[in-house]
């Protein structure tokens, strides 16, 4: 079923055309400067405010690059010190280990409410456009703005959250979801996910939609309706922007800072740290830049594993 | 079979065989929006309880009543009078930023759906892996290289940073959309004497309209929302992102939290704006296939 599907795209997938043909000698070599000065904006902002930066972060994480650095232009070499300094703090293993719950906590909870949210969309019902268009506003809102609500909403003593189980009967005291080192670091996964779904539900519908319906109907002739349909239609057939959500889910909770800071400022007690709140913390708090960019750039390397995985289970995408 | 067959995909989307007469069909439409209400007021609870908190008299903190009975504007006046320049200089950078990424993001996202030039799979590959690269990390080397440039607390040094959450992003999703574009819309200009530029822009540009419209709108959302590079490359009062202003308010007026929510809701509003002006807009591109 799948491979035939599979083959049948790739039959409507437009061929890029080629500008072979009997032209003049020159012409192709003209075509090709053209093509390139669509691209070379891009090119030329990606290598500044991205390859630049990380060529600098690996340098600076060598140097001693404090607050004196600005005045007097020194940054002496250090060679591995900051990266000694970070690795053997006691902070580094939590900082870790809160990185990966957060990442993995925040994309399970997003992916499953998000596709199941998805998959309920698809069914025609009054109202579907309105209610799923509205269900992006979590999305949209700044992210230290869903940070400072929810705060509010957490809070101990006069936050929404106790003061309905309060009177729901549920608890008798307030509980201190942000201020207990054992409940903020899954009360900010909590806040992630809700913050995650728009874009999941948004992604994975728009991917629900590109699946053919005749193919639901040339399944259902099979006897594949329901649960099968999903497997053998759906889920196929949604693979490819599945991965997109993910690998893009992941890498962008690898690096969530606001709604850490927003939240609990990385509190209490380093509870809600992540290797990106320390990096901050380093760099901006302590004017330890050397540090900071060391943390950054082993932030970079842990994301980097997920590229490679990505581009590994993926070649594809790339390469088409 | 076949009437049977349209009649479902027309419809209910069940499988053939099933019982379902129109009324059927009808109770059963109703109950999922129902339910659809349901899920959504749960999500946007957050939102209702901001707005609520935000009309609620100051003083109240310990105990905020359920509904707005007697509503009170005072945390908006508040509000206005410390963060109104704030919010100006978000708009100015994120409609900056909007600008700047779409110039750039579309022309690539142009070239990489639609020749094979050599090096273009490298681009596509710096840019899978730029959204890998975290904004703390950028952060960190633009200080420096802004404090020697003397682009810190200046709105062109962060719409140019901004647009590192805009620039990947657009250009994957516009490049998606014109994967989707038949060919042959492009060859047919072309065989009608149309350059590149004049394809790219009479024809491709307008027929990717909805991804676009999209991708700035996410552009949009990314900058205005934008709280790292506000809170490392602004050190003074001069320029400042109406997202650091709530982070400072967080810090500082948390007794006050009907200025703090309103301040909220106003930084909300630029985003709730686009999503009713731009949604059908949004809808037709989810919707996927547009053009056909």
């Amino acid at each position: 079923m799948s491979a035939a599907v599979q083959s049948r795209l790739h039959l409507t997938v437009p061929e890029t055309q080629n500008d072979a043909g009997p032209r003049r000698p020159g012409y192709r070599r003209r075509e090709r400067i053209y093509q390139w000065l669509f691209l070379a904006p891009a090119v030329a902002y990606l290598v500044l405010f991205f390859g630049y930066p990380v060529v600098k972060n690996v340098l600076m994480s060598f140097q001693d690059y404090s607050t004196g650095t600005f005045y007097t232009g020194e940054a002496p070499w250090v060679g591995f010190a900051n990266y000694v300094t970070v690795l053997s703090s006691s902070l580094f293993s939590t900082s870790l280990i809160n990185t990966a719950l957060f990442t993995a906590g925040s994309i399970a909870g997003q992916f499953v409410l998000g596709l199941a949210l998805a998959v309920f969309f698809k069914r025609k019902f009054p109202l579907n456009g309105m209610l799923r268009s509205l269900l992006l506003l979590p999305w949209l809102l700044p992210l230290i703005v869903s940070s400072a609500v929810w705060r509010w909403i957490l809070d101990k003593d006069s936050g929404a959250l106790n003061n309905f189980l309060e009177s729901a009967g549920i608890i008798s005291t307030g509980i201190p979801w942000l201020t207990s080192t054992s409940l903020a670091l899954a009360a900010v996964v909590g806040v992630n996910i809700w913050i995650g779904i728009p874009f999941n539900v948004t992604v994975l519908y728009g991917g629900l939609q590109d699946i053919p319906d005749e193919l639901y109907e040339a399944a259902s002739l099979d006897g594949a309706t329901g649960w099968k349909a999903f497997r053998h239609v759906t889920w196929p057939m949604l693979r490819p922007v599945v991965s997109v959500v993910l690998v893009l889910g992941v890498v962008y909770t690898l690096k969530v800072l606001d709604i850490i800071l927003g939240l609990t400022n990385g509190g209490p007690a380093n509870s809600t740290q992540t290797i990106a709140t320390q990096s901050y913390a380093l760099s901006f708090q302590d004017f330890k830049f050397g540090e900071g960019a060391a943390m950054g750039n082993i932030l970079v390397l842990i994301s980097l594993v997920f590229a490679v995985l990505y581009l590994r289970v993926n070649r594809r995408a790339v390469d088409e | 079979m076949t009437t049977n067959t349209q009649l479902n995909s027309a419809g209910t989307e069940r499988p053939v065989g099933s019982r379902s007469g129109p009324a059927a069909a009808r109770y059963r439409q109703g109950g999922t929006t129902a339910l659809a209400i349901v899920f959504l007021s749960i999500m946007l609870f957050p939102v209702y309880w901001m707005i609520n908190a935000s009309l609620q008299p100051n003083g109240t903190t310990l105990q905020t009543s359920w509904l707005p009975l007697a509503p009170d504007f005072s945390g908006y006046a508040t509000a206005i009078s410390q963060q109104g320049r704030n919010l100006g200089t978000s708009l100015m950078v994120a409609l900056g930023s909007v600008v700047f990424s779409l110039a750039i993001a579309a022309p690539a996202a142009y070239a990489l759906a639609y020749f094979k030039v050599r090096g273009a799979g490298v681009v596509l590959f710096a840019i899978l892996i730029s959204q890998m690269i975290p904004g703390i990390v950028v952060a960190n080397a633009l200080y420096t290289a802004y404090n020697d440039l003397g682009l810190l607390n200046s709105i062109p040094g962060l719409i140019l940073a901004d647009s590192s959450h805009g620039i990947p992003f657009a250009i994957l999703i516009i490049r998606a959309f014109m994967n989707n574009m038949p060919a042959s819309v492009i060859e047919a200009a072309k065989v009608d004497g149309a350059g590149h530029l004049r394809a790219f822009w009479s024809i491709v540009l307008p027929l990717s309209r909805n991804a676009l419209i999209t991708a700035g709108l996410f552009t949009f959302l990314f900058t205005w929302s934008d709280f790292l590079f506000a809170l490392t490359l602004t050190t003074t009062d001069d320029v400042r992102p109406v997202t650091l202003g709530i982070y400072q308010y967080i810090g500082a007026y948390v007794n006050d939290w009907s200025s703090v929510m309103a301040t909220a809701v106003l930084a909300s509003i630029p985003a709730i704006v686009l999503l009713i002006v731009a949604q059908k807009y949004v809808a037709a591109g989810t919707a996927g296939g547009a053009v056909k």
